[in-house]
């Protein structure tokens, strides 16, 4: 299992044109990947929950990664949100 | 047998092509009870396989014709597709209780709308409406039925709707639809407003057109007479064939104007602008010999748009408009929503009365967090050409000393913390309402120019919904209650030393160009394709004349003796 926090910086927060991105990045791997904040903890494969877990401007957010590739689906996560942005 | 059905000419030109019934088909979806699981659940997952295909093509389609950014929406389809949260809910569904797939998939996806549809934040209310698109696409596939899109067509078409929405013609591919054919709507709707501009021929409010023409049938759509004919014979389409050879010959001979300045036989000048909804249209305006733009409608930037467009976004987007017209007059119209405008993203209150209720310069009025930000971004471009800002639907005085004191305000600010400002910025409003021109004598004192709204001003006058067919007949241009409040503001502005533009639909008439010409017009402002056509109309006419016409049509009785007087 790998954890990270992260501090969301975006002015949108995780909301469109990014929330779609980090979702497929997300889906590109075999493990399981979760998004909490607030202690609600949702798939980060699923646009719909992650879109309304409603992480704004300033959130802290946990991302958990469990599976055979772990380590690489956090580097793409990781990669992604720098990107776009969003941390 | 031959037969053909007659509406509203709505945009000139003839096509000859196949009829493509564009028509929402009935999504009927009923709750049975399913015995091969299995089955069901490879009809689900076939069909998500067939929507991926179908929102692929999409995609590239619309990236290759209109850039990335419009092709973001199918990618953002596309996830929400396969969202795992969504497709387990509606395999579990089929297991669990035997649902059947279209079923459980609207089970499913009503769930998700109506969460969407009750959340505070307007961009994620909007979600709804994607996951709604991506279920009626989903289920046609489950159904099997075929659903209406015009962004398939692949080739020449005439198409035959009940009605187009702004997004319909927006998708419609000019290579292949030859033109269409509607059952509602009017010379100033929405979709033959679209026709002219796409410059093809449309034939609008005909009643019966999807109940008669049929999908794929050889139909000949003249947009000058508003006939669409069933059936023709061999005769008829040899006939038509050579109506668009001459056409097209005629419209080489108009393009050698493109250049030209617009004068009358006796000498007398007037300006033919452009009517505008986005830069993107500026190219086509300049192609088409404007020699300024009149009416730059900026709500598209805003109905367009996910969110409020930021104030350095509305800049770019006049900078660009100022600087291609290379200081050419360009007259900006700040926001005008409401009435059948809508912005996605801003709560409205439901009016009973939407045309007489809180619209364009009422409505920034109310809301000056979305009338300042545009103020300042005018002033801010007015420095990259020649501005003049117009406010729309003034009603009264107080509302125009409202926006001007706004107006200076923001100014002020501006140059006092250093921006470049241009100093001969021209403030104006458009006259729709009737109290403004029977005012305007009074008015011309504060204003630097009017700009005449003729769709409005004839509905507010008339008294008649132009969007209600049944009052259509009331829409009358050429009623002489009309022309008398024209001639009035008219006046009025010269009585000032100030100027009058038009930037209605009755503008760019041809039967209306010789009265308006004669009440002393100074701008018409019209679609970009009726510019060189009329330029080679006024180019023949006398202005001295007109002014007699003018005279006498003020004195006719009825619009019919008007249209009967400038025929002759």
């Amino acid at each position: 299992m790998v954890q990270k926090e992260f501090h969301i910086v975006a002015e949108t927060g995780i909301h469109a044109r990014p929330a779609t991105l980090l979702v497929q990045a997300a889906s590109k791997f075999q493990s399981e990947i979760k998004l909490a904040y607030k202690g609600k903890e949702v798939n980060l494969k699923s646009i719909m929950a992650v879109l309304t877990l409603g992480a704004g401007k300033g959130a802290d957010v946990t991302i958990t990664v469990n599976g055979a590739d772990e380590e690489a689906a956090m580097e793409g996560i990781v990669t992604t949100m720098t990107k776009e942005g969003l941390i | 047998m031959y037969s053909f059905i007659k509406g509203i000419a709505a945009s000139n030109g003839i096509a000859i092509a196949k009829a493509y019934r564009l028509i929402e088909p009935i999504l009927e979806v009923t709750e049975d009870c399913i015995e091969d699981v299995e089955m069901e659940i490879t009809l689900f997952v076939n069909s998500m396989k067939t929507t991926q295909t179908e929102l692929e093509f999409l995609r590239e389609k619309v990236r290759k014709e209109q850039g990335d950014e419009k092709a973001l929406i199918f990618d953002a389809h596309i996830t929400i597709l396969n969202d795992p949260e969504l497709t387990d809910a509606v395999k579990n569904s089929i297991r669990d209780e035997k649902s059947n797939a279209a079923y459980a998939l609207k089970q499913v996806s009503n769930m998700y709308v109506g969460m969407f549809e009750t959340m505070d934040d307007p961009y994620l209310r909007e979600r709804a409406a994607d996951i709604k698109d991506i279920t009626k696409r989903l289920t046609s596939h489950i159904l099997g039925v075929r659903l209406a899109d015009p962004s398939l067509i692949d080739e020449e078409v005439i198409v035959v709707a009940e009605d187009l929405t702004p997004s319909d013609t927006a998708q419609l591919n000019r290579k292949f639809v030859k033109g269409f054919t509607t059952n509602i709507g009017g010379r100033t709707s929405h979709s033959a407003i679209m026709a002219r501009t796409l410059e093809i021929p449309a034939v609008v409010g005909t009643g019966v057109a999807t109940e008669k023409i049929k999908h794929g049938d050889l139909i000949i759509l003249d947009g000058f007479s508003g006939k669409v004919h069933l059936q023709p014979s061999e005769e008829m389409i040899v006939e038509f064939q050579e109506r668009i050879e001459e056409y097209q010959m005629k419209k080489a001979e108009w393009a050698k104007l493109v250049n030209e300045a617009t004068i009358t036989a006796d000498g007398q000048r007037v300006e033919f602008a452009s009517n505008i909804g986005s830069p993107s249209d500026l190219e086509f305006a300049i192609a088409n010999g404007a020699e300024g733009i009149g009416l730059y409608r900026t709500e598209f930037l805003f109905m367009e748009a996910e969110k409020l467009p930021t104030e350095d976004e509305q800049f770019e987007a006049y900078k660009k408009v100022l600087e291609g017209m290379k200081g050419k007059p360009v007259v900006i119209r700040t926001l005008d929503i409401g009435g059948d405008k809508k912005l996605p993203w801003l709560e409205m209150e439901t009016e009973m009365n939407p045309f007489l209720g809180v619209r364009a310069i009422r409505l920034c009025l109310l809301k000056e967090d979305l009338f300042r930000p545009q103020l300042r971004a005018l002033l801010r471009a007015s420095a990259y050409g020649n501005l003049k800002i117009l406010f729309p639907m003034i009603a009264t005085l107080d509302e125009f000393r409202s926006c001007k004191a706004i107006y200076l305000e923001e100014k002020e600010n501006l140059i006092a913390s250093g921006v470049t400002v241009a100093e001969n910025i021209e403030i104006g409003i458009m006259v729709e309402i009737p109290s403004t021109a029977i005012l305007a004598d009074q008015f011309a004192k504060e204003v630097d120019f009017f700009s005449i709204g003729t769709n409005d001003l004839i509905q507010y006058t008339m008294a008649a919904d132009r969007m209600n067919e049944s009052v259509s007949y009331l829409y009358q241009p050429f009623n002489p209650a009309i022309l008398r409040l024209v001639k009035m503001v008219i006046d009025a502005s010269h009585a000032e030393g100030k100027w009058t533009g038009m930037c209605g639909e009755m503008a760019g008439e041809e039967l209306a160009q010789p009265i308006l010409l004669g009440l002393g017009l100074d701008e018409f402002s019209m679609s970009a394709p009726s510019i060189l056509k009329s330029r080679s109309n006024i180019k023949k006419m006398n202005k001295v004349e007109m002014e007699v016409l003018a005279a006498k049509a003020l004195n006719c009785r009825t619009a019919e003796e008007v249209l009967a007087l400038v025929k002759e």
